[in-house]
């Protein structure tokens, strides 16, 4: 065969690869798909059942006498945390970014912007391992007892108790400084090669130097901005050592307050494999390898989705591989 | 500010609102900025002054005995893990990766180099309990050597690809020319001018897909389980320790000793992940050859 082909049939391991982890998780999953139905996604109650009595059938499936499979405070615990990571790391990656670009000296820039993104390579254990030990104390202590006491006296999703420090909120801080170097290096590199006439031509009309940067340079981001967002709220969804050990891993209980402990998808799969072990028809365990196919479906979709707007908006060739 | 920059007015003939609105604006930037490289100097601390209290000599030359001892088995296992993962995905990404340069304007190098980017983007649990569904379950390995390094090898395949191909692009057309115009055939051309040429940047790529192995937890948790003792060989059928799971494990422990170990295991990870992006920075700086 020549060479090319070669190639191009070794390449094709990551296609297979793709197609192998989407397609065995569906297939090992496929009994827990139809004893639990679409009703999976919107029940709020993951419960094994009765593990000392014997199995019965229902529906054609062998399970354990009460069991029901529900991860709706899965799904609204991922969502929130991811969206609150967003709301945080949005602002400061892009104010980060904006000052990186245009008010940090060139030759400086270089190494902040080294030292920044540094925060990319942090194992996420090392940032569950950094929130379990400093950050949930702080926050428990000092920060969550001031917002309750100010912005909890108006709004009462963030009104008292503030809890011990695990939770949605933390979980979502931890979250959001693991996503900023995403959104905050694709737009300084954006920024950077904006045109220099563009600005100019903005120096020119009147502008001060913010103003040609806010109304002229940044507009001209939106797109590259987008597509970072995309590929955040990516990392956010799938993340999984982080919010495991800062979270508080509840379990059936649909947060009412911010500081309210939650569970993820990615982290959920981690905590209860052991407990699904223990279930002797497997359909926990299968019932877990339908969480997984559902987060990577949904993980796929972002990433294209986020792939595809940088592709057809960017024509400049990205540097890094994030 | 070059000299070709514009004439500016003066401040003071600049309206107040537009003048403070400028100020609150590179004020709110930069404490972005300060605030994003304070998070991370905390975090450095933490990690490293920590784990230098923590890391003793015994740490690194004894096995896990009970929530004590050393660390020896995880930094063994870590590196047998990562070492299987890169045997097995060095190949395939390199490969993958010239394909995705060479041909790029090919259907499928466009195919291959989408996927690669979604894939990157798959979340590391959902590789994990694949490697635990598909090799521990179903095959039968049980918790094992092959297992992890499989789970792994998904996780880095699709950055070296991405980074071989980047390495390859920065290789000069010029080059690719003169050795076709002297009837070199593809494989030539490719074997034998371009990937020497970017060596240095694929090994880079490499060292790369190393450090973020030897971070990962999630896919390891439920493919390579955890051991108290050192390797004994078998690539199925044998748990084997790691640094990442020493951390997770030990740091929920109610024992100063067992903490001691996961912030040694900290340091460790971190560590090393640092030193590998420094050296990748300092000595391929893709920007400085620009």
């Amino acid at each position: 065969m020549k060479f090319r082909a070669w190639l191009a049939l070794v390449a094709g391991i990551l296609p297979a690869t793709l197609a192998a982890i989407v397609l065995f998780l569906a297939f090992y999953s496929w009994p827990a798909m139809h004893f639990n139905g679409l009703g999976f996604v919107v029940r709020d109650t993951w419960n094994l059942g009765n593990l000392y009595a014997d199995p019965i059938m229902r529906n054609g499936t062998q399970v354990q006498p009460g069991a029901t499979y529900g991860i709706l405070f899965l799904i609204v615990g991922t969502l929130l945390s991811t969206f609150i990571a967003l709301a945080i790391a949005l602002p400061m990656g892009i104010g980060a970014a904006i000052f990186l670009a245009e008010a940090v000296p060139e030759r400086l820039r270089l190494w902040i912007s080294f030292f920044v993104e540094l925060l990319m390579a942090i194992p996420s254990v090392v940032f569950g391992l950094w929130g379990y030990v400093v950050v949930i104390p702080f926050l428990g202590h000092h920060f969550y007892p001031l917002i309750a006491h100010s912005l909890g006296k108006a709004i009462p999703f963030f009104a008292e108790p503030t809890g011990s420090g695990y939770g949605l909120l933390t979980a979502s801080i931890v979250l959001s400084l693991m996503i900023v170097p995403i959104i905050a290096a694709t737009l300084r590199d954006a920024l950077v090669s904006q045109p220099a006439s563009l600005r100019e031509a903005a120096l020119g009309l009147g502008a001060t130097r913010f103003e040609a940067l806010w109304k002229v340079m940044l507009p001209g981001t939106r797109k590259t901005l987008i597509g970072a967002t995309f590929l955040a709220l990516g990392r956010a969804l799938g993340e999984t050592m982080a919010v495991l050990m800062v979270s508080g891993n509840a379990l059936n209980y649909l947060p009412h307050r911010i500081y309210d402990p939650v569970s993820t998808m990615a982290a959920f799969i981690v905590s209860q494999l052991d407990s699904a072990l223990q279930d002797p028809t497997g359909l926990a365990v299968r019932s877990l390898a339908e969480i997984a196919f559902v987060l990577a479906i949904i993980s796929i979709i972002v990433n294209a989705l986020a792939r595809l707007l940088l592709l057809m908006w960017n024509n400049s060739q990205r540097s890094v591989v994030i | 500010m070059s000299p070709l920059a514009p004439a500016r007015r003066p401040a003071h003939q600049i309206r107040l609102s537009r003048r403070l609105a400028s100020l609150t604006g590179w004020t709110l930037t930069g404490t972005c900025l300060f605030a994003l490289s304070a998070l991370m100097v905390w975090i450095l601390e933490v990690v490293f002054v920590r784990g230098v209290t923590a890391l003793r000599l015994s740490v690194l030359t004894t096995v896990t005995q009970g929530t004590g001892g050393g660390l020896l088995n995880a930094i063994e296992g870590t590196l047998v893990l990562s070492a299987g993962a890169l045997l097995l995905a060095v190949p395939f990404g390199v490969a993958a990766g010239i394909y995705t340069a060479e041909y790029r304007f090919t259907r499928w190098a466009t195919t291959i180099r989408f996927l690669a980017d979604v894939l990157v983007g798959v979340p590391s649990i959902v590789v994990g309990y694949f490697g635990y569904v598909g090799m521990v379950e179903w095959l039968g390995w049980s918790f094992s050597v092959a297992a992890g390094s499989i789970a792994l090898a998904i996780i880095s395949l699709p950055y070296i690809c991405r980074t071989t191909e980047l390495a390859l692009r920065q290789v000069s057309n010029d080059l690719r020319d003169a050795a076709y115009s002297l009837g070199a055939n593809d494989r030539r051309v490719i074997l034998g001018v371009c990937l020497p040429a970017a060596l240095p940047a694929i090994l880079t790529g490499v060292l790369l897909a190393l450090a973020v192995s030897v971070g990962e937890t999630a896919p390891l948790l439920y493919t390579a389980g955890w051991s108290n003792y050192l390797w004994d060989g078998h690539l199925t059928h044998s748990p084997i320790g790691y640094l990442t799971y020493a951390i997770w494990n030990f740091i929920n422990e109610p024992f100063a000793a067992a903490n001691a170990l996961a912030y040694a295991a900290a340091l460790l990870v971190t560590g090393f992940v640092l030193i590998i992006n420094i050296a990748a920075r300092f000595m391929f700086d893709r920007r400085a050859r620009r």
